[in-house]
Formats: C-alpha cells, structure tokens, sequence
C-alpha cells in the first residue's frame, strides 16, 4: 500500500507569494502592534510623572540594584534563547532542551524578582490606588509581566513537547523562531521600562 | 595565525547559514551586560547632572537596537520584518510623544 507523502513542516511548508513565511509576518506584525501597546502605556506613566499628590514616590520604593540584577537575568535569557535555537537548527535537541529550559527559569527569576518588588512596594504602602504613580507603575509593569509568564509558559510547552518524537525538529525551527521573537520582545520592552521607568523614575530632574 | 583562520571560519559560518554563531550570541551577551552595567553606574554619578538623560538613553536605545539586529535577527533577514516593526516603533514614539506634548505642555 503506497504511503501518503510526508507533510512539510515549518519553513519547508512556507511556499507563499512573498517567499516570507506568513507565520512569520504575522508575528511581526503583531510585535509591532504590541509596540504600540506598550508605547501608550509609557506614555500615561510619563505623562503622570511627578503629578502624584501623595507618596511613596519612585524615589521612596525603587531599589536600582536589585532592579539592575533582575534586568541582567533577563539579557541572559535572551541569550540562552537564541542558543537554543541555534543549537536546535544544528539539530542538537539535548542542548536545545537544555537551553530553552535555562532561558524559562531565567524567565520564573525575573518573575521572582518582581513578585518580591511588589510585595515589597505594598508593604511600604504603594499600591495601584495610592497614587497616579502606583497606578501607572504596576499597570505598565504588570502588564510586562504578564507577557513575561505567557513567555515562559510557550517555553516550557515546547521544552515538554521536545520529548514527543517529531514535536521540536530542526525542519519545525520556525515554531521555536516565534517563540524567540516573542521572547526577546519582552526584553526590549523591559531595556525601555529600565531606563525610563526606574533610572529616570529615581533622577530628580526628570519630572 | 590560527586565531585568523578561526575567525575566517566564524565568518564563513555566519554567511553561510544567514544568522550569527553562538560566538556571535555570546559576544552581544556580553556588550549588553557590560551596557547595563555603565547605565547604573552612570546612574550614580550625580555630577553628571541633566546629561545623564541623553547618556542613558542613548546607552538604552544601543541595547534595544543590538537585540532587535542580532538576536530577533533583522539585521539578516528580510526587510519587510524590519519594515513591520520599526513601522509600530515609529507609531509608538508618535503616540508617546503626541500623548506627553497634549497633556504636559497644552493644558
């Protein structure tokens, strides 16, 4: 009995007027929209700046040195990402499995770390109904937060889904190259809200 | 001499396969962590007074670009994903910048 030719996967499958996979293009596309999203949340916490009535203010709660440690975990992460899926075209899947899953716990201690400034920040008395400060602060860093948990949850599924016999292939790479792309996303997010939300944030001048 | 033909044979893997070597990856690494590090130092050097704005911003915008060139790999693939993103960045800094001249400056 003749066998049904195999279905190509990922970049092979790719075959479209542009010659781009629109996968591809569409996580850009949306990149570039969650770029949108995230400038406007910038923007509200800039534009409220300095215009909260009543403390804590930035300089009561923000601790730069632990900000800075929770930041260097996170460029690490997106270096361990682009290794795995470096190591995944090269069709290394035990160090593809072993970077994906450094850069997803890399991911859980950035998320630590902010779980431990919030509660931190509560304890001193900020929360979102404080001030325009609290409100502005925790809306746009939660908001980063929650794209840094739907990150690592993608990791970790295609961590468990490597040990399925055909689910993480070099020919499949595409589906690791998104979750990439979406992954150093939130870092650079995170370069911006570094410097504008906590450097700037503590610096007198800049209000 | 060997440390030229490794070299070679790094740059030949890059053109080959159209993305950086992992060598590459950990260089940027590198830079970046080095980056952040002069970012917070810069942060306390008070006598730096207003110009740390632009220093730091300038330190913020080279990590940005570094990860979106070598990591997300625009700088090697096609223009178009370029073109997508840079086109939502160019929307974003206009909604930034349209938000904060309305409500800082025109009320």
């Amino acid at each position: 009995m003749a066998q049904a030719p195999a279905v190509p996967h990922g970049d092979a499958a790719d075959e479209t007027t542009t010659g781009l996979s629109h996968r591809k293009l569409l996580m850009w596309a949306f990149l570039g929209s969650d770029c949108m999203f995230f400038g406007s949340l910038i923007a509200t916490y800039l534009v409220y700046k300095g215009k909260s009535i009543s403390g804590p203010l930035p300089e009561d709660v923000f601790s730069i040195p632990v900000t800075s440690v929770s930041t260097f975990v996170l460029l690490m992460s997106s270096m361990s990402m682009v290794m795995a899926y470096s190591a995944l075209t090269r069709g290394n899947i035990k160090g593809f499995r072993i970077w994906i899953m450094s850069t997803a716990i890399m991911g859980m201690t950035f998320l630590a770390f902010q779980t431990f400034e919030f509660r931190d920040f509560v304890q001193e008395g900020l929360t979102p109904r404080t001030n325009l400060f609290g409100t502005t602060f925790f809306t746009l860093t939660g908001f980063h937060g929650a794209h840094v948990t739907l990150g690592v949850i993608w990791l970790l599924s295609l961590f468990f889904y490597s040990f399925k016999r055909g689910g993480v292939t070099a020919e499949r790479s595409l589906d690791v190259d998104l979750a990439a792309l979406y992954w150093h996303f939130v870092d650079i997010v995170w370069i911006v809200i570094f410097t504008v939300v906590y450097l700037f944030g503590v610096f007198e001048g800049f209000n | 001499m060997a440390q030229r033909a490794q070299a070679a044979q790094h740059a030949a893997a890059e053109v080959h396969t159209g993305h950086p070597t992992p060598k590459t990856y950990f260089i940027v690494a590198m830079i970046l962590s080095a980056i952040t590090a002069v970012e917070v130092a810069i942060f306390y050097a008070t006598w730096l007074g207003y110009g740390i704005i632009p220093v730091l911003a300038v330190l913020s915008t080279v990590k940005f670009a570094m990860v979106a060139m070598f990591y997300m790999h625009l700088r090697y693939d096609n223009r178009l994903f370029s073109s997508l993103f840079v086109g939502g960045l160019a929307l974003a800094f206009s909604v930034v910048f349209a938000l904060i001249g309305l409500f800082r400056f025109f009320v």
